[in-house]
């Protein structure tokens, strides 16, 4: 992404905040952003993966989409307002049960992603979903959305508050001194609650990894709940940079990075996001290729390496013991809790099996980098009992 | 023993004819957590603003130019498995090479410790 000019950058309702904590502020999907504090970026990693990270996210684009002519039965407006959306994705739109929180792709007719994004019905009203996309995507995902809603359904941003990630095995201990019913949640689930006069929307959901929550909050109340959970000694902020160094090792691809109009779910190792019902019918954008490629197998796969030496950054070349060109790396650095350098690569569908030797091209040297499994490190999430 | 700095950030401590070479507690904060150094070999020739090192930290790799010309006589073998010393301690054993200088009339092009300090204000 280019960088802006600092003049044009937009700035979060918390900027004060990250500048006081010692945040180093850098432009980011149009925003000014801390990408580090004073600990520094293996600090704050470390400490999300023992403790609790406090992230500002509120570049990213949070917004929701309510039924206009509700019936009142609220799973005959869930259905209504899910069919609007589904023509766009690949999900289970209409299968969601209240305050089920679903990973989701934007897809184009050819079938490669325009975005991934998250889709949830509200828990409290029949008709309303709560839909969160990227930064970098979102003025198009917006307009993409609202056009295909017009009419039938209001479409509004809700990127002018702050969204918050408390991320870590902490987090869960620290959310329960502020609002102990949010505990209650499930991963991928969400619900609202009054704090402090203020309506927060609280997912148990993140980018790290670890069990933690998402917390969307208005501007007004955001230097407050910012500060309370600031004060908790189990949590320190953590910047932009822990945040990519946490979900590379966690194998969660990053929009613009990892995936791009070009790439398709299956290629990308996204098939999860593929709903039965969604391919029995076909009735997604690009189903055709999809679904040829799900049964025949992708051009390219989404893997992960462990790198030998200095880190294979994106766009590093990937070649075979022979020295032939089979891929490139889309994201690549230095893992802290590993110790090593690990990246996620797009390589030739052959070549993808854990354990295949394959070489980064590093400064024109070939260093050995094994294809293994994702996630490098793993998930930790709170899944409910059922 | 003086001090030399570069405008990249580099520093040449010269101790007769040998300069050891590393980057500045400045270089180093502005770079964050140290994780690969990347170093050339001994007997390695190299004129002034050549490439000598590669310093990655956790988002970045960034080249270290050589401040003056001359060989490559000691690397700092301890940056193999502790790079976070140029974190820690830039100026001392966060150390990158030793060289022999060819010419130490290239030292004065450089600036000193207060004009560095001016530099980097």
């Amino acid at each position: 992404m280019a960088d802006t000019p600092n003049a044009d950058l937009k700035k979060v309702v918390l900027n004060d905040r990250h500048v006081a904590a010692g945040g180093r502020m850098v432009p980011f999907g149009g925003y000014s952003l801390p990408v580090q504090y004073l600990p520094g970026i293996i600090k704050e990693h470390e400490w999300t993966r023992t403790h609790a990270g406090l992230f500002d996210v509120s570049h990213m684009g949070p917004s929701f989409l309510e039924l206009k002519n509700p019936s009142g039965d609220a799973d005959a407006d869930h259905a209504a307002v899910a069919a609007l959306v589904e023509p766009l994705v690949c999900g289970d739109i209409a299968g969601l049960k209240p305050g089920q929180v679903r990973y989701t792709l934007l897809l184009n007719d050819q079938g490669g992603i325009l975005d991934d994004l998250m889709v949830a019905r509200s828990p409290r009203f029949g008709g309303t979903l709560y839909i969160v996309v990227n930064a970098a995507t979102k003025e198009a995902d917006f307009a993409m959305i609202a056009a295909a809603t017009a009419g039938k359904a209001k479409f509004t941003r809700a990127d002018d508050g702050a969204l918050l990630a408390l991320q870590g095995p902490e987090a869960v201990d620290v959310m329960g001194m502020l609002i102990p019913e949010a505990t209650e949640l499930g991963f991928m689930h969400y619900g609202s609650w009054e704090w402090n006069g203020a309506r927060l929307m609280i997912a148990r959901s993140g980018y790290t990894g670890e069990d933690g929550f998402e917390i969307l909050c208005p501007a007004d109340c955001a230097e407050d709940l910012w500060d309370a959970l600031h004060a908790d000694r189990r949590v320190e902020p953590a910047g932009l940079g822990a945040r990519d160094s946490l979900r590379l090792e966690a194998g969660l691809p990053l929009y613009g990075h990892d995936l791009d109009q070009t790439t398709s779910p299956v290629e990308a190792d996204l098939g999860f996001a593929l709903s039965k019902r969604r391919r029995e019918a076909r009735d997604f954008p690009g189903a055709e290729r999809i679904l040829n490629e799900r049964e025949n197998g992708p051009a390219r796969v989404r893997v992960g390496l462990l790198v030998d030496g200095a880190p294979a950054r994106e766009g590093a070349e990937i070649v075979d013991t022979d020295g032939r060109s089979v891929g490139i790396v889309t994201s690549g650095g230095f893992s802290p809790s590993l110790g090593r350098a690990i990246a996620l690569a797009f390589v030739a569908p052959e070549l993808g099996a854990p354990g295949t030797r394959l070489f980064a091209v590093v400064r024109g040297r070939q260093q050995p980098a094994d294809v293994t499994p994702t996630p490098f490190v793993p998930h930790r999430y709170f899944r409910k009992p059922a | 023993m003086s001090t030399h700095f570069t405008e990249d950030h580099e520093y040449i401590r010269q101790d007769g004819a040998t300069g050891t070479v590393g980057i500045s507690d400045y270089a180093q904060s502005q770079l964050g957590d140290i994780v690969f150094v990347e170093l050339p070999s001994v007997g390695a020739k190299f004129t002034k603003g050549d490439e000598i090192a590669v310093v990655e930290s956790v988002k970045a790799a960034s080249e270290i130019y050589a401040p003056v010309s001359g060989t490559i006589t000691e690397v700092n073998a301890a940056l193999t498995g502790a790079p976070d010393l140029v974190n820690s301690d830039p100026m001392g054993a966060g150390w990158f090479i030793k060289m022999s200088i060819d010419d130490a009339g290239e030292l004065t092009g450089l600036m000193d410790e207060a004009a560095y300090q001016n530099h980097i204000a």
